[in-house]
């Protein structure tokens, strides 16, 4: 499907370049695309090396499985096919932490770990499993206790209450996230009828 | 909003000295496991970069070539009914495919409307209370190389919908129009 999808993409936009004339503008955006790729690629090496040296230290010291502990109850209705104890509810934990403090510098990091813990138990074939997209879903809705960069654009523009809106989107987020959990079950749900996974 | 200030500001140092101490007491060679954790970090950072090339440079065509808004004002007779201010339904669309693009149109819709409109909340809402869906998918899969995205984009994207949704709810409650 992402194959589909990323055709899909190029392709509408080329056909649209030349019915709209905008080829130049298209030219232009396809090196800005791969530049910003690479640069968002290079800046994250700075906040990967860090945050997966500590959380390395975290691991061996057992914190981490301490924190899958904290996480049992409500993991094991969530990653059903996560052993409990296991380091991945440690970085899973961590992550979602990370996202509601607005920290997507910290998350990301322990969001690809979580990942990578996952795919091991997946038996690392390079199709996602069942709490893959579980988990991927939890981040796509994330519940966000600080969205920072807009509390700032907010400031920028003289906002009589720049933080006003934090209450709005901690529930928005919330109701987002418990819906894409329920999503997502119902996805499983519907595959397991067709007799996939 | 004080309290949440400050737990934000001193998370992470906390969290450092948390670590740091907890692993000197296990006796966990600590630099010596940094450093072996911060490789990683190198090797991940590198093969993030072809997933993202191609996803970036394909979302920009799109974007550059006029389809997007080619198919938002198509899109927007559907969404407009459900009472959503039509200001907004390119950012609700823009949302799940751009960060750096729905970024652009939230500044944009605040310094028109003003941040205290309901347009500027609701805006600031829906930035806030959703993730980039198809950065978040193209970075957590590609990290790990898995090829095939499974259900996992048709669940973000429709849990993106829903938090659109309840944005405009929530906003609508809280604040009034």
């Amino acid at each position: 499907m992402v194959n589909l999808i990323w055709v899909a993409l190029l392709i509408i936009g080329l056909v649209f370049a030349t019915i709209n004339g905008t080829i130049k503008d298209v030219n232009e955006a396809m090196f800005q695309g791969a530049k910003e790729a690479v640069t968002i690629s290079i800046g994250l090496i700075s906040v990967l090396v860090f945050w997966l040296g500590l959380m390395k230290i975290a691991e061996q010291s057992g914190l981490l499985s301490f924190f899958a502990r904290l996480f049992r109850p409500i993991a094991k209705k969530i990653f059903p096919e996560v052993p409990p104890d296991h380091p991945a509810l440690g970085y899973i934990l961590s992550n979602m932490i990370a996202n509601m403090f607005g920290l997507g510098n910290a998350a990301t990091p322990l969001g690809i770990k979580a990942m990578e813990q996952l795919k091991q138990l997946n038996g690392q074939t390079d199709e996602p499993s069942r709490s893959m997209i579980t988990f991927v879903a939890l981040n796509t809705a994330s519940i966000t206790l600080i969205p920072a960069t807009v509390i700032s654009i907010r400031m920028t523009y003289q906002s009589a209450s720049p933080g006003e809106i934090i209450g709005t989107t901690f529930v928005a987020s919330l109701i987002a996230t418990i819906s894409a959990i329920m999503i997502d079950r119902a996805f499983y749900i519907r595959r397991r009828k067709k007799g996939g996974l | 909003m004080h309290v949440i200030q400050f737990l934000s500001l001193w998370l992470i140092p906390t969290l450092i000295a948390c670590i740091l101490l907890h692993g000197t007491y296990k006796r966990v060679p600590t630099y010596e496991a940094f450093v072996e954790g911060g490789k990683e970090g190198i090797q991940i950072a590198f093969s993030l970069i072809p997933y993202l090339v191609g996803m970036l440079v394909a979302v920009s065509v799109f974007r550059a070539s006029g389809a997007l808004d080619f198919f938002i004002s198509y899109i927007k007779p559907f969404i407009v009914p459900l009472g959503l201010p039509s200001e907004v339904v390119p950012l609700a669309i823009i949302r799940p495919i751009s960060g750096t693009a729905s970024l652009g149109i939230v500044t944009d819709l605040i310094a028109t409307y003003g941040p205290d409109s309901f347009i500027g909340r609701l805006a600031s809402t829906i930035q806030g209370s959703t993730e980039t869906t198809l950065y978040v998918l193209t970075v957590y899969f590609g990290a790990v190389g898995i090829r095939k995205m499974g259900d996992a984009l048709k669940v973000g994207l429709l849990a993106d919908f829903v938090s659109f949704i309840v944005s405009f709810v929530v906003v609508l409650w809280m604040f009034g129009k």
